[in-house]
């Protein structure tokens, strides 16, 4: 069943499907209910990466070189799921700047160049042609291929035939002509193909499934699975190498550059400019797409590698070419189902590469080079034509086909000689051209007009000159004496060893020197001046792009016109209906009913201009719209003014946000300190309601007695005395407090009258006893003394110790048991200092108390027998006067045993007292 | 017969003087000198009013009288704080946790002796 008429009907069934899905799409696009608005599909038409380089090619260079196929793919899966960022930098800064192409993107970064958007056309017109021919000959090889079914035989040289007996010639033909139905039956401002990305999008499930069920026919039904092939390739000689991690001859350079390459090629390739970047919808689908995108690619290599030993195990010197396993292994089984679902997914990776590409690059074709050059040539004569919209889908339609023939040029030329890989590489390394102007253009402000100019320029000449004249000398076309030995025998200049860079592969060798020359070029030319105003201007736009949330591109033009000369011009290009429209619909969000009622300010001319860029290219459109507004012209000074004045709005912002975050940071600490303040007064107002506690119930007692004493004259003599008495102890103790509470409060707010001198611990203990031996009598209480003699002096207040030895010893005495206490007072030298114990036989102290009895008016007593007298505010008191000398003051206690309170004070005090 | 009255203070020249005072008065007078005591004298006497400090040992005024309010074999027993914490907000949780008055350190003793009687309706 597999003939002539066959495939015909079934290709042609196939691309009618396409066009009706497109048509489809852009119907339901036009009444507002987009068929592509979904993450997935987005992800999906981002897969028109995978050409027939993918589906015939991979397969052919895993015969040759094993995995060596997979860095086509390791770069665009690291750059999605790691650099995703320049990705929606590129998106946001598109959409801001209605920016149509990759050539409208570096011609508007660089000031709206028009030049420099020519130049970049150029390079990616000439670039991607090896491209277009690769999916030619794919596509005319796997024709011819099925033509001879059930005979397997390789497509003989195409290139002998003469052109118009060629199939590839009419290939490119049916190629150019549904490209044309496709992508320009209309014009659009913002060049957005909605039924292109839905038919990419199947296209890309299309092949995706024809991939995989050669493999699944492969592996299982041919094969009995993965392990089985393996072992197969194990046991074979010349297949075992294949296997291995990097086979020899292809060194981690050549890893490194195809990676490098690749991942570069998912950027800036026209196709994949437009599709991710110019026919992106919205760019939260960018999230899928950084994890479908990869997933995909890890699917459709799944299979190569058990492909190509397949085809390699079952075609075993029987000359059949490596790049067409996929189809001429169904074959030979006799799968003709399947081989026509082969060809169909072909088809389907090639037609979705060329359309894309094609409309892609004609749209530069014609905003940046055509438009130019009719503009230059016929200047205002062009404004005046009437309707311009016609003009323009002819010039797109000319440069598709214009394209694919010079794709089938160079098919001609140069195809024959290389397999499918090695030629989409040479595209691949013209593109990565874009990558330093593009990339600095995104980040760095210093880039310039010139710089982009040299850099691309000196880098596709150094790519021209060591890839795409090779490959056409190696076809034959050029003498190959300039390959061996360098133009007119400078073997210097050889291309492909370039001053004497030898061991590289051909991809790593052009890489290293257009880069080389490229960044060089760039970085040197734009540093050699300052950006001029519309370069500095377009530099905000584009490095700040994650930053503006609305363009802000009018604030740099300042002139007259008038609102119909406007329409009147954008209708020229756009057709008289949709500018109607557009304006209509600005008038709207800006609060007018009607067009006439707007002002030609410059928003309104900023947006005309926009809407004009959107066709025509945005450098076009500046020279279009400039012939209608009386733009006064904003000199350097004033447009530095303004930019200026921008720099200062971000500096004064970024001053504000540093101010609000000290204010921040200040609040944070004003919130610490009341808390802390709110805390002390807290602490103050218990301590105020002790004291006044405290001396309250002394003050109670003396009021009370006094009063009977008072009320009642004929109070018993004995009565009345012990009440005296009693009014006496209470006003002591009353006086006590207050000196008490005093002296803390002086110590502790710093103002205590400190006295140092050298002074003697031993004589100080000794004075101290003394002084209270008629305590210790009282209680019938022995006092015992082991002291040290003969120690070195300490630095101290002699007083203050005197104070701090009579209130432990006092402390001891009304806890000791009448008649049977016995306190010890001991002195012992350290190596650092003295220690002082002072230990009693009484109670003991609970260890939950050992740390109250140190706070203030905290005094431990159980009930009124023993409940000491004092103020609770000795060992406080005690303990900040030996903390001040720079010692320690504490007390060890087991309940039952008595209690020893320690201190410690140090030979050489650190506050110096 | 006498009215009996129990005096809950852990400060001993108060209680001295307290006591004094409630004798001269007629009252037959029995002392407590923390919390604990207090309650179970409370429970074992159960005097007609007890003169109750807010700080003392063991268990504090306002413990206490929670607990006395909660022992309706003590429902006649009359309450009268005495403490020498005299804020708004400690007189009026005495009030709210039953206490039928209370007085301030330094009390005059004739005030407290008239507040006394009028609490025990003599």
């Amino acid at each position: 069943m597999l003939n002539g008429p066959v495939i015909v009907v079934a290709s042609l069934l196939y691309l009618g499907l396409l066009f009706a899905i497109a048509w489809w799409g852009d119907k339901r696009a036009d009444q507002g209910r987009s068929v592509i608005s979904s993450p997935t599909i987005y992800a999906l038409s981002m897969a028109v990466y995978c050409t027939t380089w993918t589906f015939y090619g991979s397969v052919g260079r895993a015969a040759v070189s094993g995995i060596g196929f997979l860095p086509i793919y390791l770069g665009p899966t690291l750059v999605m799921a790691l650099g995703w960022f320049l990705l929606l930098k590129m998106i946001r800064t598109a959409k801001a700047n209605r920016i149509t192409s990759i050539a409208d993107f570096i011609s508007s970064r660089y000031g709206k160049s028009l030049l420099l958007g020519g130049l970049v056309t150029v390079i990616a017109v000439v670039g991607i042609v090896p491209y277009i021919a690769l999916q030619l000959k794919a596509v005319s090889g796997s024709v011819s291929l099925l033509l001879n079914y059930p005979e397997i035989v390789m497509p003989g040289r195409s290139t002998a035939l003469p052109v118009f007996a060629d199939m590839s010639f009419y290939i490119a033909l049916i190629l150019a002509a549904f490209t044309i139905v496709f992508g320009t039956r209309h014009l659009d401002a913002t060049e957005r193909h909605e039924g292109m990305v839905a038919a990419i999008a199947l296209e890309s499930v299309v092949k995706l499934l024809a991939f995989l069920a050669v493999g699944l026919y492969v592996t299982y039904g041919i094969y009995d699975g993965f392990a089985d092939i393996f072992q197969y390739a194990a046991d074979d000689d010349r297949l075992r190498r294949l296997s291995t991690a990097i086979p020899s001859g292809q060194g981690y350079t050549g890893w490194f550059s195809l990676t490098l390459l690749a991942g570069l090629a998912i950027l800036f390739l026209p196709r994949q400019f437009q599709i991710a970047v110019v026919e992106n919808v919205n760019e939260s689908h960018l999230k899928r797409a950084a994890w479908l995108f990869p997933l995909y690619l890890l699917l459709i290599n799944l299979f190569v590698l058990p492909i190509a030993l397949g085809g390699l195990l079952h075609f075993s010197g029987q000359g059949v070419d490596a790049d067409t396993f996929v189809l001429t292994l169904p074959m030979a089984h006799h799968q003709e189902g399947l081989a026509l679902l082969v060809f169909i997914g072909g088809l389907s990776a090639a037609t979705g590469m060329v359309i894309v590409e094609t409309i892609a690059l004609s749209t530069m074709v014609c905003n940046d080079l055509v438009m130019p050059a009719l503009i230059h040539l016929r200047g205002a004569a062009l404004a005046e034509a009437s309707d311009l919209s016609r003009l323009l889908l002819r010039i797109r339609r000319g440069a598709i086909l214009v394209i694919l023939l010079l794709g089938y040029l160079y098919f001609r030329l140069a195809g024959e000689a290389y397999a499918l890989v090695a030629i989409g590489l040479i595209s691949f390394a013209a593109v990565a051209q874009f990558a330093p102007a593009m990339i600095g253009g995104m980040y760095w402000r210093g880039g310039t007009r010139g710089g982009a100019l040299a850099g691309l320029s000196a880098g596709s000449l150094v790519w021209a000159y060591t890839l795409l004249l090779p490959s056409f000398a190696k076809s034959g076309w050029l003498a190959t004496d300039f390959l061996t030995q360098g133009p007119f025998g400078f073997n210097l200049l050889r291309p492909q060893q370039l001053f004497g860079l030898d061991g590289l592969d051909e991809i790593s060798h052009c890489l290293f020197w257009s880069f080389f020359a490229n960044i060089g070029a760039y970085v040197a030319v734009s540093i050699m001046r300052s950006p001029t105003a519309a370069e500095a201007s377009q530099a905000r736009l584009f490095v700040d792009a994650l930053k503006y949330a609305r363009p802000v591109g009018a604030a740099l033009w300042r002139g007259l016109a008038k609102v119909s000369d406007l329409t009147a011009l954008v209708g020229r290009f756009l057709g008289p209906q949709r500018a109607e429209s557009a304006f209509a619909d600005y008038a709207k969000r800006h609060g007018q009913v009607a067009i006439d009622a707007l002002e030609a300010d410059a928003e309104l001319v900023h947006f005309a201009e926009s809407l004009l860029a959107g066709t025509i290219g945005s450098a076009s459109a500046r020279v279009m719209v400039a012939s209608v507004a009386k733009e006064e012209p904003l000199s350097a000074s004033e447009v530095m003014n303004i930019l200026d004045e921008a720099s200062q709005l971000r500096s004064y912002s970024r001053e504000l946000e540093r101010k609000s975050r000290e204010l921040e940071a200040a609040t944070r600490d004003l919130k610490s300190a009341n808390e802390r303040l709110q805390e002390l007064d807290r602490v103050k107002d218990d301590i105020m309601s002790s004291v006044t506690h405290e001396l309250r119930t002394p003050l109670t007692s003396i009021r009370a007695f006094t009063e009977m004493l008072r009320d009642d004259p004929k109070m018993r003599l004995a009565e009345r005395e012990r009440f005296l008495g009693l009014v006496v102890s209470e006003s002591d103790r009353l006086a006590r407090l207050i000196n008490q509470t005093l002296d803390l409060a002086k110590i502790e707010s710093g103002n205590a009258d400190w006295r140092g001198s050298a002074l003697d611990l031993k004589e100080v203990i000794e004075q101290s006893v003394a002084s209270t031996s008629q305590l210790f009598n009282e209680k019938g209480a022995r006092v015992e003394l082991d002291l040290q003699s003969g120690l070195p002096s300490i630095l101290a207040d002699r007083d203050r110790l005197i104070q701090v030895m009579l209130n432990l010893l006092s402390n001891a005495v009304k806890f000791l048991p009448l008649n049977a206490g016995r306190v010890c007072v001991s002195l012992r030298a350290g190596a650092q200092g003295l220690e002082v114990g002072v230990a009693d036989n009484g109670p003991g102290i609970r260890v939950q108390d050992q740390q109250v009895i140190f706070e203030k008016f905290r005094q431990v007593g159980d009930s009124l027998t023993n409940k000491p007298a004092g103020t609770g505010l000795g060992l406080p008191i005690s303990r900040r006067i030996i903390e001040h000398f720079g010692g320690r003051l504490w007390v060890d206690s087991v309940p039952g045993e008595g209690a020893t309170f320690r201190f410690f004070l140090p030979f050489a005090p650190d506050n110096g007292v | 017969m006498n009215k009996k009255v129990l005096i809950a203070d852990d400060e001993p020249n108060i209680v001295i003087s307290l006591e004094f005072l409630l004798r001269r008065e007629g009252f037959d007078v029995l002392v407590a000198v923390d919390g604990e005591e207090a309650l179970v004298k409370a429970r074992e006497e159960k005097p007609d009013l007890i003169l109750l400090d807010v700080m003392m040992p063991k268990m504090n005024g306002f413990d206490l009288c929670q607990a006395l309010r909660a022992d309706h074999d003590l429902d006649d027993m009359r309450i009268l704080m005495l403490s020498a914490k005299g804020r708004e907000t400690e007189v009026s949780k005495g009030l709210g946790l039953g206490a039928d008055a209370y007085v301030t350190k330094p009390f005059s003793t004739k005030e407290l002796v008239l507040q006394v009687r009028s609490l025990l309706g003599v």
